[in-house]
């Protein structure tokens, strides 16, 4: 079933609004996170999903310079950020298969050992910007690094994954997310300075795709 | 009849020749009746001089020191304002200074050595009708009062003292004085001041009850009696971050247990000096206990936090459900503060229906306490008629300990919930249906990442004890759920990245999103329902 745009546009920008206001989590009584449509919704068109109404997406196009190894950051508006894979990553692409995920970064290194504690998540992993997370191999021999793209603690890793990594390729902007990143507090608005927005991204990938047709 | 007998001579003549009060006299003689400390000041003092006179009538009155009168008003008149005016018989008299503490000005008796004129004027009528003028100007509603009193720490020096003394004088009549012979200064005080407040104010004196006066005096002049025992004992005087000064009633009383009589006659006389002037009034104040009003609340709005939503001093969306209940009460109970608690919350978009939520607010410093249940229901009223985005019932005052049943409601007690959720893929009325069947579903939910910036990332076990469905069309359904309490439901729904395991979309192999929440009940029978 296919949404009328309008309508998830004008959702989008009253979620917006509001998500405006959870800009710091430490203030007193800052619970409440919105998320619903506040009117009966049509049952023609349907809400804006989960990701359009929480999130804001970041992209990082060419990541550590391999050509089209493009991430998705989904940044909540309480400044956590779920790393994923981009729809133009070439894991993603029709034809690929994976053979297996590790998160074995290096051999003293298992992102898997990750323990975070309290409130505070003390213990966590430090991650920087290129920080690795895991690495996937591919059937056709191919091997890629999938990096944090945002400093901060590193939450969890998704292990879902590792036992079905297939759901990395169909839901790889829900089930399929790579890891869980939570920022400084006094780095969360910094932290995307490096990204690009999702209008900058969809340009990104427009032109690499007229530079190809223009090459072949 | 004078409380003292031939026997007391030789320790009453002591204390008042060194210039110690009638009253303190008594205490030290152990006169343990509430009788004689009731009499007059004037009264006291004319009888135990009388009862000092020798055979041959003279007065054994010898005053070391004792400044010459004229001297010492004017001593007492520097840097005092105030009205002065100068009684008959040359009784204290009561000035008001700046800040509106109290001074006695006393012109005949000297200052007691003991009690700092604690047991001379501060008893007396006219002081406790000073308190209870200004308790009546605080505007409180009481019935019963509890009456406390804190004394500067150097009066236990004092005592400490004195004790010393006619311990040693009785030793040469082969008389013990143990500590616990001697009435203790506040006892008497009590005594004293317990009927004249009553009938004053016109209500009983009661432990127990909510409402306190309290009186802190203080003896600038004296403060530094107590140093010493730091020298001595620096163990009982360790500096502590919300104490202003070590030397606390409780520190001293430890020090003057440990010290042993020689090194304590060393650093203080023995027996203690004059003091130039009475204590002074440091504080004087009147506070109610809190008082607790429970009640379930609907909430009807998809806008409303249950607490003021504010960033950096900014408030993002207008109101509350706590200070919509709470604004009236405070108004109504003229309390200075409120705390609310509930028994669990809901998300600003949730509705909360059926019999409403359980909470309990408390009312801090109330200044009116009594209400009749026909004033409660009224109160409801007002508060359900000015709003129509929530809703009070069962509203009534209760105990603090009852407090106690609402909180075990949040951890222990079923919620029932209806949703509207969407699916991605179309599904027919078949398609929902094994859900009904579905009895106590074990869940396994990750922290939310919605509020995983603030709370611990653990996993949390739980039951969805049973579920309704409701087909509305291809892409929608309502569901009841009855679950555990701490169930994520919008996340048992959505499935969190597939962080809540299983949840509706991996059950109905949909990607599933929910679009409306309702509480439907809050299974907790607490507070008591009452018939409106």
């Amino acid at each position: 079933m296919r949404t009328p745009q309008a309508a998830r546009r004008k959702d989008r920008l009253l979620r917006a609004n509001m998500e405006e206001a959870l800009g710091s989590p430490r203030a007193e009584g800052a619970a409440p996170e919105v998320a619903m449509a506040t009117e009966p919704v049509a049952v023609e068109s349907a809400a804006p999903s989960l990701v359009d109404r929480y999130f804001t997406r970041w992209y990082k196009a060419d990541v550590k310079g391999k050509p089209c190894e493009d991430h998705c950051i989904l940044q909540h508006s309480n400044r956590i950020c779920v790393i994923t894979l981009a729809e133009s990553h070439p894991v993603l692409q029709s034809g690929k298969t994976i053979k297996s995920i590790s998160y074995q970064i290096s051999t003293n290194c298992s992102r898997l050992q990750n323990k975070v504690s309290g409130k505070f998540k003390r213990g966590a992993q430090f991650l920087t910007e290129l920080a690795p997370l895991c690495k996937i191999y591919c059937s056709d021999g191919e091997e890629y690094t999938i990096s944090s793209c945002v400093r901060g603690r590193l939450m969890e890793v998704n292990e879902n994954i590792l036992h079905k990594p297939s759901i990395l390729q169909e839901k790889p902007a829900t089930e399929g997310y790579i890891a869980v990143v939570l920022p400084k507090f006094e780095e969360s608005k910094s932290i995307t300075e490096g990204l690009l927005t999702q209008k900058q991204y969809e340009e990104v990938v427009v032109k690499r795709s007229n530079a190809t047709t223009a090459t072949s | 009849m004078f409380p003292l007998t031939e026997g007391n001579k030789h320790v009453a003549q002591l204390l008042f020749s060194t210039g110690t009060c009638p009253r303190c006299i008594f205490r030290f003689c152990g006169v343990d009746f509430h009788a004689p400390y009731k009499l007059s000041y004037e009264e006291l003092f004319n009888e135990l001089q009388k009862f000092l006179k020798t055979e041959k009538g003279e007065l054994i009155l010898e005053v070391p020191n004792p400044p010459p009168k004229k001297i010492r008003l004017h001593e007492l008149e520097d840097g005092i304002d105030g009205t002065d005016n100068q009684s008959q018989n040359g009784e204290g008299r009561v000035s008001i200074i700046e800040g509106g503490s109290i001074a006695f000005k006393s012109s005949s008796p000297n200052v007691c050595n003991v009690c700092l004129g604690i047991l001379q004027e501060f008893c007396e009528k006219e002081f406790i009708k000073k308190v209870c003028q200004k308790v009546e100007a605080s505007g409180f509603e009481f019935t019963n009062l509890v009456f406390s009193v804190s004394f500067p720490p150097q009066l236990s020096v004092r005592e400490h003292a004195a004790w010393l003394l006619v311990k040693q004088e009785m030793g040469k009549q082969s008389l013990s004085l143990g500590r616990n012979d001697i009435v203790q200064l506040k006892e008497a005080y009590k005594w004293i001041t317990h009927p004249l407040f009553s009938e004053e104010l016109g209500v009983p004196i009661d432990g127990k009850s909510l409402f306190e006066v309290s009186v802190v005096f203080a003896h600038p002049e004296t403060v530094e009696d107590c140093h010493f025992l730091r020298a001595i004992c620096p163990d009982c005087f360790k500096p502590a971050k919300n104490k202003q000064s070590v030397f606390t009633r409780m520190a001293v009383m430890k020090a003057l247990n440990k010290i042993n009589e020689e090194d304590f006659r060393k650093q203080f006389p023995c027996p203690p000096n004059s003091p130039k002037a009475v204590c002074s009034v440091l504080e004087m104040e009147c506070a109610h206990g809190a008082v607790f009003v429970a009640g379930r609340y609907n909430k009807y709005s998809r806008n409303l936090p249950q607490t003021p939503w504010i960033i950096d001093g900014e408030r993002k969306l207008e109101s509350s459900v706590e200070e919509l209940i709470s604004d009236h009460l405070l108004t109504v109970f003229k309390a200075e503060s409120f705390n609310f608690s509930s028994s669990g919350r809901e998300d600003v978009d949730v509705r909360t229906l059926g019999n409403g939520r359980p909470f309990a607010i408390e009312l801090v410093n109330p200044h009116r306490v009594h209400f009749t249940s026909q004033e409660i229901k009224e109160l409801q009223q007002k508060i359900n008629s000015s709003s129509n985005k929530i809703q009070v019932r069962d509203l009534q005052l209760v105990t603090r300990e009852a407090i106690g049943h609402m909180k075990e409601g949040e951890e222990e007690k079923t919620k029932t919930y209806s949703a509207l959720i969407w699916t991605n893929k179309a599904i027919r009325k078949e398609d929902i249906e094994f859900l009904n069947d579905m009895k106590d579903l074990k869940i396994d939910q990750k922290t939310p990442l919605r509020v995983l910036h603030r709370r611990p990332l653990a996993v949390r076990n739980r039951i969805i004890h049973s579920m309704e469905t409701c087909y509305v069309d291809e892409h929608h359904f309502r569901l009841q759920l009855k679950t555990q309490a701490g169930t994520y439901i919008k996340e048992f729904v959505h499935g969190d990245f597939g962080r809540t395991k299983p949840n509706i979309g991996s059950l109905m192999n949909v990607t599933a999103d929910i679009l409306e929440l309702d509480v439907e009940s809050v299974d907790v029978d607490w507070p008591p329902a009452l018939d409106d």
